[in-house]
Formats: C-alpha cells, structure tokens, sequence
C-alpha cells in the first residue's frame, strides 16, 4: 500500500510519526513521510501528488479535534473519499467517536504495538478487495478497535 | 479489458488537459506495467545521481525554487530504495524538498525502486512522457544513492548532474570510470563544511589528469543558496548530450532484460532451486531464456 504519514500543525513531536514509518515499511508498506508543521491543503497536495491508497496523521499537541476532521472535510470535497484515514498520537478516548464520525478508521495511541497497526491495514485491504466501503468519504460505520 | 483500456485513455486525456489527480492516477497504472500510447514529445530532462546523503534532494529543492521564478514548472521523479527484505520503502526525498509544495507549478512524486538495478526500471521513459505531455517543463529524476557503477540513469536523462559529498576527495579522485565520466556536470555540495573545498580540487585535478574539459565542475551549499544560481545556468546551458548514445541504448537495452527477468513467473521457484544447489547458474539462465 502507499501510506501517507503526515505531521500537520505546529507540532513538533515527531518520533512516534518516525516510528510509524518504519513500522509500516518493515510491514512491507511504501511510506511517504511529510515532516512536520504542514497545512491541511499542503497534505492534501501531497496525497493527491503520490496517489496515496492510505493518510495517517500523527498528533500530540491537542489539536487533533480541529485540525483531523479539517483534512477529513477537505479530502471528501476534493473526491479523495476513497483514501483510508487513521490516526495516532495523544488522542484522549473522549475524542475517538467523533473522529470515526469524521471518517477516521482507527485510532492509536502510546504503547500499541506495531503488529495492530500492520492488521489494521490488511483488514482495510481485504475489505477494499471484497468492495466494502473504507475511504474516508464512504459511508460505513466500519472502524478498528 | 475494453472498458480499462478507455478509461487509461481518458484518464491520460484529462491528466494532459491539467487534472492532477488522473496524472498521479497513470503514474501508479505506469508503475505497474501499464504503457500509455501517445505522441512522442521532446522532453527536458535532468538525471540526479550521486552517494547517499550527498545532497541531492536539498539541492533539488533549491533548484525547483530558482525554475519557478523563471516561469518554468518542475517535476521530479524522486527514486529511494525498498527494502529487499519487506518490500516496503521509506520515500523520504520530498521532506527535503520544501517550500514550494502548495504551488501548481510542482509535481513531486515519490517511487519505490521495487529493487530494480539502480532503482530505475523501464517505466521511468514512459512517465518522462506522460510528464512532458502534460505541460511540465522541467523533468528531474532522483536515483537512488548510488555507486560509481550504476549508470542506468542515463537510459532515462539526457543531462546528467552528479552530486558529491565534502568528505570523498580521495574518492573522486580514485575514480576513474562509471559514473564520473557520463556527467555533464559534477557538484561538490555541502560548501559551508570546510573539506568541501578539498574534495573539490581533487574533482578539478581529477578530471584535468583525464583531460576531460567537456565536465562543469561546481562548488554549492543546498544549505546556504550559494552556488545555486550559476550551477543553474550551468544545467540550462548543458546541451542534450549527443555523445553517448550508444551507451544510453545498452542501459535502455539492459533496462528490458532486467525487467523481464525480474517479472519472469518462475523466477522465485529458479532461485529457490539454486540456493539448494539442485540446479547450476547455466541452467537457470537457459531456462530462463
Ligand atoms: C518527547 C516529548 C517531547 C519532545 C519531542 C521530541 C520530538 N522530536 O519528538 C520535546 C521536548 C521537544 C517536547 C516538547 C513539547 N511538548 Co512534549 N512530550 C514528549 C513526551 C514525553 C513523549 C512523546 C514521544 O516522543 N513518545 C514516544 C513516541 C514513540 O510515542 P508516540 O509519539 O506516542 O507514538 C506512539 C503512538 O502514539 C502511536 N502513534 C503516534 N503517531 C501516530 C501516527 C499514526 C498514523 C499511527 C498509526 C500511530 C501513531 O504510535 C507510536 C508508537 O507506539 C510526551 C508525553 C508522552 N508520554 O507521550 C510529551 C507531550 C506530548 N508533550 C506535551 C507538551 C505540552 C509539549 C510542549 C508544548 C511542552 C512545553 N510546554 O514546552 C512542547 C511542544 C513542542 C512542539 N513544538 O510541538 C504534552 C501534550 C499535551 C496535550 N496533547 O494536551 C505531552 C502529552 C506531555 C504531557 N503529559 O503534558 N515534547
Ligand atoms: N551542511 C550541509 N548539509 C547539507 C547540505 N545539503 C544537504 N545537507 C544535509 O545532508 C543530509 C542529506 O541531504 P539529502 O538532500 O537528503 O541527501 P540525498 O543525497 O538526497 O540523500 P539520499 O536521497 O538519501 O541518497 C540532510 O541532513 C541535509 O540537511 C549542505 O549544503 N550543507
Ligand atoms: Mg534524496
């Protein structure tokens, strides 16, 4: 899969985004690592540009509530739907429902293990295989846990 | 079959008319063996190459900056290696080559070089051309770091700009052969280090003790900006390289050969076989073959 990890907004913590990019190359995953402090649309440039299967947004600064259904809201108006979004960082469980509302897929926070992160996106390939929705625009109740 | 084959053409008809999104679309078709049909252009093409680390992707982001103001609009084709072991890739060019993301005058695209022999595979040409015809002007490939001996960026460049490091005076001076003696222009980047400046006259003496004049050499920072401009003038100056021709159709030739071997279907069952020593290397070429 080509998989986008993208740092957006003024935070600076970058090592779990560094993380996460090698978890999924050794998962066998192409990743694009955007670096940090980038916009919303500069993101979706970027997405649009690697014709990314996958964006996962790395945030701990607290601004996750605004600044991921932002890039959610954008992507569907620009018809990325069917690009899969997932996130990780400092995400208080409080926030988890109304970022999969937003089309957020699964969400990980410190301590998971880089095997759930690898199951997570099989399952989303095997789903896009059978044709089920996944994209953050398409309408699904669907999430990991 | 019918159906795909007229949505790639319309797909390729709206990526030329400026939809960004179909181009990125045919690029991934491309990469998986998809061969659009269309009129050869003449592309502009600059092929980056040079040691791991050296620069090359800093100095690009420094070059995309200069052709912008110059009205001209820049693609690059930045190339990192998978991992022979997962398969996966860490595509990390593009953070080095900043500030001019949100402009519609830069297409930047990542590729996984899938373990092809320098990490370019045939298919570069084909988006070489899709890029041309999409109206971008200036079409630059990033290969892998690489060694002296990987030449199969000239297959796909018709200027060849090498990028070394501050710290490989003896290096270059060494090398005699390979890729040192296909560029059109050789650069010694990292110039706010102080053994730049070494490694820099031993590129000079290096290619004087060859007498091989027809090289530009240059001493840049990606860092700083200084350099920049001239070596900017220099890559417009460089005229389409005529001369190595021939060695541009073997690379293109090899660049086949390698692909269908690395496609070949029982290619994993043929190595299997030799790595147990139940069969010679003859043998598997000519069953190969
Ligand atoms: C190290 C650290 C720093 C370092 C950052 C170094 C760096 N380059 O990354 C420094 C010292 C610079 C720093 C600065 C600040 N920090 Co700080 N920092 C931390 C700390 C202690 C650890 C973060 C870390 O690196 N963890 C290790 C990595 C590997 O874990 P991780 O990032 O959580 O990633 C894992 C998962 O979350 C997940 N994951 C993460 N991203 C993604 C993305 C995807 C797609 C997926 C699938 C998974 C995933 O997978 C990873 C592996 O398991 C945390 C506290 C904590 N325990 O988390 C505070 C913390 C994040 N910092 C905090 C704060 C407030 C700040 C500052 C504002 C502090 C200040 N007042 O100076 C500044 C802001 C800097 C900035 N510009 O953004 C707060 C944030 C509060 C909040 N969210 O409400 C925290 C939570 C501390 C706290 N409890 O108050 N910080
Ligand atoms: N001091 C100094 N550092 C530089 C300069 N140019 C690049 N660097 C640094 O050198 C490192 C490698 O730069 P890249 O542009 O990624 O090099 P590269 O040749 O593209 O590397 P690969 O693609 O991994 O082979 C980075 O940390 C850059 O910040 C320079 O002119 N001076
Ligand atoms: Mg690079």
């Amino acid at each position: 899969m080509r998989v986008v990890i993208a740092k957006p907004g003024l935070d600076g913590h970058d090592r779990g985004a560094k993380v996460i990019t090698r978890v999924l190359r050794d998962g066998g995953h192409e990743v694009i690592y955007t670096g940090i402090r980038k916009t919303p649309e500069q993101i979706i440039n970027i997405l649009i540009d690697e014709d990314a299967t996958a964006l996962g947004i790395s945030s701990l600064s607290g601004a996750h509530e605004v600044l991921i259904p932002k890039i959610c809201d954008k992507m569907r108006t620009v018809g990325l739907s069917d690009v899969v979004v997932f996130a990780g960082g400092i995400i208080p469980e409080k926030d988890h429902e109304s970022l999969h509302s937003s089309g957020v897929r699964a969400i990980f926070g410190p301590g998971t293990h880089s095997e759930s992160i690898i199951n997570f996106l099989i399952e989303v390939s095997e789903r896009q295989k059978r044709g089920e929705p996944t994209g953050v625009g398409e309408d699904t109740g669907w999430h990991w846990d | 079959m019918a159906l795909g084959l007229t949505t790639n053409s319309h797909q390729l008809d709206l990526a030329i008319s400026g939809d960004r999104r179909c181009l990125a679309k045919i690029l991934t078709k491309i990469e998986s063996g998809f061969v659009p049909i269309m009129e050869v252009q003449n592309p502009w093409t600059l092929g980056v190459t040079g040691p791991p680390g050296a620069g090359k992707s800093t100095l690009i982001g420094n070059l995309i900056s200069e052709w912008i103001k110059r009205g001209e609009k820049v693609a690059v084709l930045a190339v990192d290696p998978s991992s022979p072991k997962s398969g996966g890739a860490l595509l990390a060019d593009r953070i080095r080559m900043q500030g001019e993301e949100s402009s519609n005058s830069v297409f930047i695209r990542s590729i996984a070089s899938r373990n092809h022999p320098g990490g370019l595979s045939l298919f570069i040409g084909h988006m070489v051309n899709v890029l041309c015809a999409c109206g971008w002007t200036r079409i630059i490939i990033e290969t892998v770091g690489s060694g002296q001996s990987q030449t199969r960026i000239v297959a796909f460049a018709d200027r060849i700009l090498l990028v070394e490091g501050p710290d490989r005076g003896d290096i270059i001076q060494a090398e005699k052969a390979g890729i040192l003696e296909l560029a059109d222009i050789v650069v010694v980047n990292k110039s706010d280090i102080s053994s730049s400046k070494l490694a820099f006259n031993s590129l000079n003496s290096s290619l004087t003790l060859n007498h091989d004049s027809s090289i530009s050499t240059h001493l840049v920072s990606a860092l700083n900006g200084n350099g920049v401009e001239n070596l900017l003038s220099s890559i417009e100056e460089c005229p389409k390289s005529s001369q190595r021709e021939i060695i541009r159709q073997r690379e293109r030739l090899l660049s086949i050969w390698d692909s269908r071997l690395l496609n070949y279907p029982g290619l994993n069952h043929i190595l299997e076989q030799l790595s147990t020593g139940s069969i010679t290397l003859e043998e598997a070429a000519d069953e190969i073959d």
